[in-house]
């Protein structure tokens, strides 16, 4: 098995860190991981891309032509990365940040209003672990225990707990995905 | 740190890392992007409370390659890294090293130039570290990391080189595998050498006159043009002495190719998806990774030369590697070269098509 995943939004959405969180907890469960960000002098508000690459096997390119799966938080992230999803591939948007939904329909397209959910929930900044629950529900690339793993692997001590609060959000987040065009 | 544990980090963090374990006795550095996580995780690690290792900060990448100069005469351990316009200011304390026959290290997380350029991945300092960025006839033993755990495993590997010959050493990477995160195991640690032991290790070295020993004169300097070109041949002899024992490359899929793909660092590593997409199609292609660039793998180069109808060099810049493989092919097999520029990395699909498109 191996998962090639986008991860594109505005830089503060915590595109990065989601990412990072994904490889470490692949990483966790013993697979070959590839983290590639989309570096560059950007800052919040401009945009952020990273490729996550989970497999079995020894990752060769980190980077790729096209993608199983491309997460899309805003509208110039879903204009760039929908080309790119494999045929029968998924692609996943926040509801808040697209005005024109993706078109394709030879693709899984899935939505999940993480940004309005985060606001209600008053945890904003668990918006990411929202949108990764989502991800978790429709492929399940890593076990939950082992995202809880790597939070607890890579947060730092004093920001334990909040632990608590992102299992709630990517649960939140399994709950709240749907099949576009169904809501 | 458990000394196996298997982590996640960025291949700048891995070199941080593997420096404080293989016993480095100096780092002296400049902030550039997109190199700057090897100075900061060093003064994170604070190794300077640990291992004793000095980190510092110089006032620019002149300053810290004299002092990487300085510290290597003294028969320390020492190192720099930067990125291309850094590592442009360096060349003439690289030049002067070469000269000196000093050891060290000299890290380059290439971005694209020329000038300043752009912070995004390039190879385009090949020619500038494989045919002498410096004047003068002098070359650096050049290791070409292609994932974050080479990155780990070369500064070790790239120290204990430059003591065997007295050469500077340079691991060149790119941005992609300085930013990029993957699986590394660092390397056990190994204690910095004491001075009894550089001593022993390291005759030549600035360590202090004691007794009747002869002084110790670390230069570059010798006015003598007949002195000068004895020193020149027996540095050209050490050359020689390194190509020969040296050279180190990869092979992939190569039993049967009809086709072959020549690349390193993270091209490499998207030639080898290349390699699978083109192989779906039926199209018989292998990899030659060359992981020293100097010494090249020219051999080897010229074996493939004969096997196959036509060798492809995948660089992220406009055409550097493809020279010396032009040279080793000897015209046996048609060479081309592909690669795109000002940071821009080739994708998968494009290196297919270029192979399609020039044979």
């Amino acid at each position: 098995m191996t998962e090639e995943i986008i991860i594109a939004g505005f830089g503060g959405q915590g595109v990065l860190s989601m990412g990072k969180i994904l490889a470490y907890a692949g990483l966790m469960e013993g697979k070959e991981v590839t983290w590639m960000p989309a570096y560059g002098p950007e800052q919040r508000g401009g945009t952020a891309n990273v490729t996550v690459i989970v497999s079995d096997d020894p990752v060769s390119s980190p980077i790729l032509s096209s993608y199983d799966t491309a997460i899309v938080l805003n509208q110039p992230s879903l204009e760039k990365f929908e080309p790119k999803v494999k045929k029968g591939g998924t692609l996943i948007y926040d509801g808040y940040g697209i005005n024109e939904p993706p078109t394709r329909k030879d693709i899984n397209v899935y939505r999940i209003d993480a940004m309005d959910a985060a606001a209600e929930m008053n945890l904003i900044k668990t918006f990411n672990m929202i949108v990764l629950g989502g991800l978790l529900k429709i492929h399940p690339v890593v076990k939950i225990d082992s995202v809880l793993a790597a939070l607890r692997k890579t947060l730092p001590e004093r920001h334990h707990h909040l632990i608590p609060k992102n299992e709630e959000a990517i649960r939140k987040g399994m709950e709240i995905i749907v099949k576009a065009g169904q809501d | 740190m458990a000394d196996q544990e298997i982590t996640l980090m960025k291949g700048n963090e891995a070199i941080a890392h593997a420096a404080i374990r293989c016993g480095c006795d100096g780092y002296f550095g400049y902030p550039i992007t997109p190199q700057s996580e090897v100075l900061e995780t060093l003064a994170a690690e604070k190794p300077w409370e640990t291992t004793g290792m000095v980190v510092l900060q110089a006032e620019s990448e002149v300053a810290s390659i004299n002092m990487v100069y300085g510290g290597a005469a003294t028969g320390k351990r020492v190192m720099t890294s930067s990125s291309s316009p850094g590592v442009s200011l360096m060349q003439e304390g690289i030049s002067y090293m070469a000269g000196a026959e000093l050891p060290a290290l000299i890290v380059n997380v290439m971005r694209g130039g020329p000038g300043l350029g752009t912070i995004q991945p390039s190879q385009s300092d090949y020619f500038q570290a494989c045919k002498g960025g410096g004047h003068g006839d002098y070359h650096l033993i050049v290791l070409a990391p292609a994932s974050v755990q080479e990155m780990a495993d070369f500064v070790d590997l790239a120290f204990e080189l430059a003591f065997r010959y007295r050469n500077p050493a340079m691991i060149m990477a790119d941005g992609a595998i300085g930013q990029m995160m993957e699986k590394v195991v660092l390397p056990p640690f190994k204690p910095r050498r004491t001075e009894e032991e550089i001593i022993r290790e390291c005759p030549w070295a600035t360590t202090g006159r004691v007794g009747m020993r002869k002084p110790n004169i670390i230069t570059s300097l010798e006015l003598r043009s007949e002195e000068m070109e004895v020193i020149n041949l027996r540095i050209q002899a050490k050359y020689r002495e390194i190509e020969e024992k040296e050279v180190r490359y990869e092979e992939f899929m190569l039993d049967d190719a009809e086709y072959a793909i020549v690349a390193f660092g993270s091209a490499a590593r998207i030639a080898k998806k290349s390699i699978e997409i083109a192989r779906a199609q039926g199209l018989k292609v292998g990899l030659l990774r060359p992981i020293t660039l100097w010494p090249f793998p020219s051999r080897e180069v010229a074996r493939l030369s004969q096997k196959v109808k036509g060798i492809l060099s995948l660089e992220i810049n406009a055409g550097q590697m493809v020279e010396d493989i032009m040279l080793a092919a000897g015209g046996n097999a048609p060479v081309r070269h592909f690669g795109r520029l000002g940071g821009i990395i080739p994708d998968p699909d494009e290196v297919v098509e270029a192979l399609r498109n020039m044979f």
